[in-house]
């Protein structure tokens, strides 16, 4: 009890924040808050996977997301079946012609030794498969597009409950993450930052564009909800009695009856969507715990200690037999993979997809921030980072604009210097971030939570 | 007549952008080799930094706009970049020694170095946002053309016209001008050399006496320089926008590695290589061939290799490319 009194202490503090600002401003403020910190714990659980327990670094995590946000999209939104019919068979046929091609380049890559003809004959299987393939899918991708552009235009998803698409989203990000790791996995650790930057900005041009698949910037609206919809929640009757009930001390006080029913049309708008909020609470606060679960008995079964005894002396682990581009290719994807459930949980939770508003600001830097500040290594850091950055990220406007006034008190509000602070108040947040990051880089290197093993 | 048509349209459409653009991507490339050459690591906040040093030309142009200063028909930033420079380098000079000095003397890995690269990132982003605003600038001003399409077409007969925009000029010259110096000042003078030498290996430098106080002093010197004479550059010839500089980062960071990192030449090469290539791979060859081949042959779809959206992918793809099948890049910088 003792020995984690520092990670109960810094967990009350953080729901305590939480909470004040339920009270001073809004309980929907509180709890949205609250359901994106828990999907950047997912985020940061995944990057400290790879980060903490192996020391690889991962900047693609923004890559990985996206996807997890197309798989929501590809399960949940129902088929266009007249799209399927324009274009779907040029689509399978070159499908069909992608797999044909990896598997060419792969006998080639067995069958012969390494030499230049080999590169050339691959390079020739790779050019002329991407012609033949941009051959037959043109005219399928412009008839997909063109059925109904303003609604669908796309080929849209099986139709299936929106929750399955957590899985298919690790599954995704898992598998892009296996082709990367493949790759990529060999160079040294800053080359290794750029690659995955690089190929996660290539991932969100694919997602952008290829509209066929995900409508690109025309953006899908409206997905399915695992939670009920608000004006539904608005006309049932035990819901409005619940909210009766809660608020009843202050309803009692109106004695007038319209003014009552109006008073209580209010509650019950505000206690609606504080309801859904919580609905995804719940669900989210299932897989972080889940996951928190899953991790900390990795990190400390044999497997974790192998997983550290790589990180801190890659030679001596490889001396001791342990198979270490393996061990490594296996946390890359699984790593890969929870950032996958967090991408899915996102566009879960907004019911949007927006393939323009991934940015690698948000959702590859900030995630990095999280884990670090919090503590890599630790799981609860990772969580406790996720929490505290994400918080500071939304407050931080409200904390600047106080800042803002209270040094620019004795100007008058007109005065250029003032309009011009306030206007940049957003700006703020990246400040803090960076102090932020500087600070704990410098002084507590190790994270607000560092790592503690104890071998149990 | 055709074929001559025919390569004033790739001139027009290819080359003189392509040229340009590379010299801006150039300079940031140069840049970031310096410092992972000299200081050894990759510096995340090289985009942010560049647009720093922007913002410190806009805010001089505008002060000397409003005094009535200008060089006719060159851009008035140009009067403006020197004193932008000294303002700049005094910003590199204390982040340097604010920062990235403690994890130096401390002989942190490079890791940890990008890291904190990254929150003087968010930092930068933030003052620089904080002080010019997010939006679109344009601060170009004079005359805005060397040869006007129309006047060529008047001037040759052609059917293509070629347009050449003074920035472009402006941009290819001033960057040759600078690369030479540097150059020059790398190969010639003893502290170019000493600063070789430190790159190539840092204890025989310190037996053989030379400072290096002194070599990181200088490395931020002309990171400061180019940083700001390639930012300015850019934004004169498009315009000025923070989110852009922090996109930039990535065709920069990939012609330093295509180029070989830690080697100043290899960086040069490298930003003509990501710029042609971006550009030749996403040009729609149609009006060309038309030009070339008979009427009966005639192209009827675009011919484009890959749509301009794809325009960042193809660099990140040659980087790609590059780092698995030659990872020190296409002329030989430090073995990775």
């Amino acid at each position: 009890m003792r020995k984690n009194l520092n990670v109960i202490a810094a967990y009350t503090i953080m729901m305590g924040l939480i909470i004040i600002v339920g009270i001073f401003q809004s309980w929907n403020i509180a709890l949205s808050i609250f359901n994106l910190c828990l999907i950047s714990a997912v985020m940061t659980m995944g990057a400290n996977i790879q980060w903490g327990y192996a020391g690889l670094i991962n900047f693609g995590i923004m890559g990985y997301t996206a996807l997890g946000g197309l798989a929501a999209v590809l399960i949940s939104v129902d088929p266009v079946h007249e799209a399927w019919s324009a274009g779907g068979s040029n689509i399978i046929i070159s499908l069909l012609l992608i797999i044909g091609m990896v598997l060419a380049v792969r006998y080639v890559l067995k069958k012969y030794e390494k030499s230049k003809v080999r590169t050339y004959i691959i390079a020739t299987i790779i050019i002329a498969g991407i012609i033949i393939i941009r051959f037959v899918s043109e005219p399928g991708i412009e008839a997909i597009e063109e059925v109904d552009p303003a609604k669908t235009g796309f080929l849209g998803g099986f139709g299936l409950p929106i929750i399955f698409s957590w899985i298919v989203g690790a599954l995704f990000a898992g598998g892009l993450a296996f082709v990367i790791g493949k790759v990529a996995l060999g160079l040294r650790a800053d080359y290794l930052a750029i690659a995955t930057l690089l190929i996660s900005e290539i991932v969100i041009a694919i997602i952008k564009h290829e509209d066929w698949l995900t409508r690109g910037v025309k953006n899908v609206i409206g997905l399915k909800r695992p939670a009920p919809y608000e004006v539904n929640l608005q006309q049932t009757d035990w819901f409005i009695n619940l909210v009766e009930r809660f608020n009843s001390s202050k309803l009692n006080l109106i004695t007038d009856l319209t003014e009552r029913q109006a008073a209580l049309n209010q509650f019950v708008i505000e206690g609606s969507s504080i309801f859904v909020k919580l609905c995804y609470s719940g669900m989210f606060l299932i897989v972080v715990i889940i996951l928190l679960i899953l991790t900390q008995k990795a990190l400390y079964s044999p497997w974790g200690r192998m997983m550290r005894a790589i990180r801190d002396n890659e030679e001596a682990a490889n001396a001791m037999g342990k198979n270490v581009v393996k061990q490594h290719l296996l946390i890359f994807v699984l790593g890969s993979a929870i950032v996958g459930i967090a991408g899915a949980m996102l566009v879960t939770q907004d019911g949007l997809f927006t393939p323009g508003s991934y940015r690698p600001m948000r959702y590859t830097f900030l995630i990095w921030v999280m884990v670090i500040v919090g503590g890599s290594g630790n799981n609860f850091g990772a969580i406790l980072g996720g929490f505290v950055v994400w918080f500071l990220w939304i407050e931080s406007a409200p904390i600047g604009l106080y800042l803002v006034n209270l040094t620019t008190a004795g100007l008058a509000d007109t005065h250029f210097l003032k309009v011009h602070l306030i206007e940049s108040v957003p700006y703020f947040r990246f400040l803090m971030m960076g102090i932020g990051l500087l600070l704990i880089m410098r002084y507590r290197p190790k994270g607000i939570l560092p790592e503690k093993i104890e071998i149990k | 007549m055709d074929y001559i048509n025919a390569i004033v349209l790739l001139l027009n459409y290819i080359f003189v952008p392509a040229l340009a653009y590379g010299s801006q991507l150039a300079l940031g490339a140069i840049f970031v080799t310096l410092i992972y050459g000299i200081l050894r690591f990759a510096n995340f906040a090289t985009g942010d930094m560049m647009s720093f040093g922007t913002m410190i030309t806009i805010l001089f142009t505008w002060y000397f706009q409003s005094l009535g200063i200008s060089l006719g028909i060159l851009p008035t930033a140009l009067i403006a970049i020197p004193f932008a420079i000294i303002f700049m380098v005094g910003y590199m000079l204390l982040i340097d020694k604010f920062v990235f000095k403690y994890y130096r003397v401390s002989k942190s890995p490079p890791v940890q170095l990008a890291m904190v690269s990254i929150g003087v990132m968010f930092v930068t982003q933030a003052v620089v946002r904080i002080i010019i605003g997010p939006s679109d600038r344009r601060f170009f001003d004079g005359e805005k053309f060397l040869i006007k399409a129309g006047e060529f077409k008047e001037m040759t007969g052609l059917n293509e016209g070629l347009a050449i925009k003074s920035t472009q000029v402006i941009t290819i010259v001033v960057t040759l001008i600078l690369v030479s110096a540097l150059f020059w000042f790398l190969n010639k003078t003893k502290t170019g050399k000493s600063m070789r030498a430190y790159s190539d290996n840092e204890d025989l430098a310190l037996l053989s006496g030379i400072d290096p106080k002194k070599i990181v002093m200088i490395t931020w010197i002309i990171a400061g320089v180019l940083a700001t004479i390639g930012g300015a550059l850019y934004g004169l010839d498009k315009s000025f926008k923070p989110f852009t500089y922090f996109n930039n980062m990535l065709p920069i960071f990939a012609a330093a590695i295509v180029g070989g990192i830690g080697n100043p030449f290899g960086a040069f090469l490298g930003g003509y290589v990501i710029a042609f290539s971006e550009i030749l791979l996403t040009y729609a060859y149609k009006k060309f061939f038309m030009y070339l081949l008979p009427e009966s042959l005639e192209p009827n779809t675009l011919l484009q290799l890959l749509s301009t959206d794809y325009k960042f992918a193809v660099s990140f793809s040659i980087l790609v490319i590059v780092l698995l099948y030659r990872p020190s890049g296409i002329f030989k910088g430090k073995i990775l």
